[in-house]
């Protein structure tokens, strides 16, 4: 097949063509102007991963040259990664944002939530999110879940109803027609928003490219001490891990996703550059969260039933 | 750098159909082919079809995501699907066939540019080939393509196709759509899906990946009325920019000039553009779909709902009349009370007449006292304030709204201004 260009079969269009990276780009402000326009005390969840990064990036770029009109929410499990949590304040400072930071260490501390045998405080981190949402009176929480993540993501809505207690229920979500998002509901009620639905792992490495995004330094390859389990790498540390029997090495490797440290693998990569990356994710065989996430391997419903609960 | 692909375009498509049509073997093709199905997700596919005793991956359970469905064994929701060419990125909503489920299939096809009709060749034209053209010609989808499935098993025969073909273009011609395009194939063996078959040498058009690839995306904006409903007024009131105030939005037609005559309704105040920002930075013009913020000359009341436009532009009017699909259980009558949900407007109406309710199969209009989930029909509204609205034949966009139950938000009724050209029967 011949790699004709658009602009070529169709010459009186070639002006006023859209790049898959300008439409998506626009859709997701159209999608952050609707929440202001609609909502009053809404939240934009930052965790220093990349796509909360691009989700910021974009609502900078949607009220410009006003200050974003939403403050920013961590939950912070614990077992961060410093070169995230240092990415995050230096954000935040820049740009003059507010920040409001979940602790699930507070929670655990007050006898609310228990540590788990595994180590994990990924599941923990829905009480401390939902106290959040009902404390600061949140209605609109943006979050940067994509469709292509994994199959209850797929059928996620752009905007998300969740009731008193943060739940999702799939079966009773509301149609979402044309770009017509209905942001209405009851006190205490909230709206899970999701700009970046549309968006593949690989549109987001190519607008950070695009962009010139910078990200945490752990997106790209370094060396790094680090044991297996569960077939992922995993970054020896004071979260817990490794076992007696996990022996640690020193391999030069790279995230894919940041998440706590308990369950967030790094892969074997030397791409130190995003255009690398780009290279590596275009030749990779495993899903972002398949090669990266212990919390998706446990059954084929891990993600929907978390997401039932209240998770992001 | 330049490792990346920075001019492919977005495409969006819908297919619908039930397991029995191949649809899930269409579809899964189409992912794998691209690559866009990786090892642990086939691995998990794998495990769970071995569970469910079954010898071979079902494809199915690639998109059918829920519990629910999973257990059904059926698709209930819209599935979102992603997958990649060098050439294209396209995004295709996959959504279930059966009656039960028409408000899934009309929000698949409301985005859609391109939908997917499958047909068996050896059935050709069934009760469920009518109801997805008429949703997809219902909901404007500008192109249609009918793939003409399991030819291995008609003896890849140029008569059954044809047939076929003539059956449904008429059809397609009858219900007002501009463009079809019949593709013989066979899903399972992959001919005419990505690869040219080797099996049907008579005929001679694109494969169905060829033509998703080459397919014109949008119209020409630049012959339409500039539409730009605005959504939020930017007013920074900082010392750099005192008095900045801008009118962000998305273009829902046409192309928009620095220097444009623009109307502001529902008021009908004029001004001209005096600037344009995208993302911040000044832009002498912007088309559709791009989301911008627009400076005007004169010191107007703008706010959110309001709408811009230049070129011919609409009669703001209470009296709106539409062809709907109803998406809820609760049945809408006459004398309801709702709110209408337009662009960037959400106003009080009045359901004043269930004007008819129309047989998705047979087309065939009958008068009515209400609508039922998943009925589609025609209804005549009032609203409490003037509506800048467009035919939906004219616009997508600006001429869709929805009807929401004000006691809980509740979504209740797509609706498309106007009345398609076959409805003028009923």
């Amino acid at each position: 097949m011949t790699a004709v260009t658009d602009s070529l079969v169709h010459p009186d269009r070639a002006q006023f063509a859209l790049s898959h990276l300008d439409a998506l780009e626009a859709e997701s402000v159209h999608i952050f102007r609707e929440v202001a326009g609609e909502l009053e005390r809404p939240v934009i969840l930052f965790s220093g991963g990349k796509d909360s990064i691009v989700m910021l990036h974009l609502a900078l770029g949607a009220f410009r040259p006003a200050a974003v009109p939403f403050s920013l929410l961590h939950v912070d499990t614990g077992h961060n990664f410093p070169e995230v949590i240092a990415y995050r304040d230096r954000v935040v400072a820049e740009h003059g944002l507010r920040l409001h930071v979940a602790r699930v260490q507070d929670f655990i501390d007050r006898g609310v939530l228990r540590e788990r045998p595994d180590g994990s405080r990924n599941p923990l981190q829905t009480v401390p999110l939902l106290d959040a949402i009902e404390t600061n009176r949140f209605d609109a929480v943006f979050g940067g879940g994509r469709r292509d993540e994994e199959k209850a993501r797929a059928k996620e809505r752009i905007f998300s109803l969740r009731d008193e207690s943060g739940g999702w229920d799939p079966r009773r979500q509301r149609p979402e027609l044309w770009s017509l998002y209905n942001g209405r509901h009851a006190a205490g009620e909230h709206i899970r928003v999701f700009p970046l639905s549309n968006w593949t792992e690989l549109d987001v490495w190519q607008y950070i490219e695009r962009e010139h995004i910078e990200l945490p330094e752990i997106y790209y390859a370094h060396e790094r001490d680090v044991f297996a389990r569960d077939g992922m790498w995993l970054t020896a540390g004071a979260w817990g891990g490794p076992k007696d029997h996990e022996p640690v090495e020193r391999r030069q490797v790279r995230y894919r996703t940041v998440g706590d440290m308990s369950c967030t693998g790094a892969v074997d990569s030397a791409a130190a550059t995003v255009g690398d990356v780009i290279t590596e994710i275009a030749a990779s065989r495993l899903t972002e969260r398949g090669a990266t996430r212990a919390d998706d391997r446990q059954s084929e419903a891990a993600m929907e039933d978390r997401k039932r609960e209240g998770y992001f | 750098m330049g490792t990346t692909v920075q001019t492919t375009s977005l495409l969006r498509l819908a297919t619908a159909g039930s397991v029995d049509d191949g649809k899930s073997t269409l579809v899964g093709r189409l992912l794998r082919d691209s690559k866009s199905v990786l090892a642990d997700q086939l691995a998990a596919v794998e495990h769970a079809s071995r569970k469910r005793g079954q010898d071979t991956p079902d494809l199915a359970l690639f998109t059918d995501g829920l519990r629910a469905e999973r257990e059904q064994g059926i698709t209930i929701d819209v599935a979102y699907r992603y997958f990649a060419t060098p050439r294209r990125r396209f995004i295709l909503a996959d959504t279930p066939g059966h009656v039960q489920y028409t408000r899934n299939m009309v929000t698949g096809a409301s985005t859609a540019e391109l939908a997917v009709v499958l047909v068996d060749a050896r059935n050709g034209m069934v009760e469920q080939t009518r109801r997805h053209t008429a949703v997809a010609a219902l909901l404007r989808v500008p192109h249609i393509v009918l793939a003409v499935n399991k030819m291995d098993l008609a003896d890849y025969a140029e008569p059954v196709f044809a047939a076929v073909a003539a059956e449904f273009t008429g059809y397609a011609a009858s219900l007002g759509v501009k463009d079809v395009l019949a593709i013989p194939i066979s899903a399972l063996s992959g001919d005419n899906v990505v690869e040219p078959s080797t099996h049907m040498d008579w005929y001679g058009g694109p494969t169905l990946l060829q033509h998703l690839e080459t397919v014109p995306i949008g119209s020409d904006p630049s012959g339409e009325p500039v539409r730009f409903p605005v959504q939020f007024v930017i007013r920074p009131q900082t010392a750099e920019h005192p008095d900045y105030r801008g009118y962000a939005g998305q273009l829902a037609a046409g192309v928009l000039r620095t220097g444009d005559p623009v109307t502001v309704l529902p008021s009908g105040r004029t001004s001209t553009v005096a600037g344009i920002d995208l993302l911040g930075c000044e832009t002498g013009i912007a088309f559709t779909p791009q989301s911008i913020t627009v400076r005007l000359a004169d010191d107007l009341d703008v706010s959110r709902g309001d709408l811009i436009a230049a070129g011919a532009a609409p009669v703001p009017t209470k009296d709106v009349e539409a062809t709907v699909s109803h998406l809820n259980e609760r049945p809408l009558r006459a004398g309801d009370r709702v709110l209408l949900k337009h662009t960037t407007r959400t106003v009080r109406s009045l359901v004043k007449e269930i004007s008819y309710r129309i047989d998705i199969n047979t087309l065939q209009c009958s008068g009515t006292d209400e609508l039922n989930d998943n009925d589609i029909g025609h209804v005549v509204l009032r609203t409490a304030e003037p509506l800048a609205l467009d035919n939906y034949s004219d616009n997508r966009r600006t001429g869709s709204f929805l009807l929401i139950d004000p006691a809980d938000g509740t979504t209740l009724t797509a609706c498309m201004a106007g009345q398609a050209e076959w409805e003028s029967s009923c």
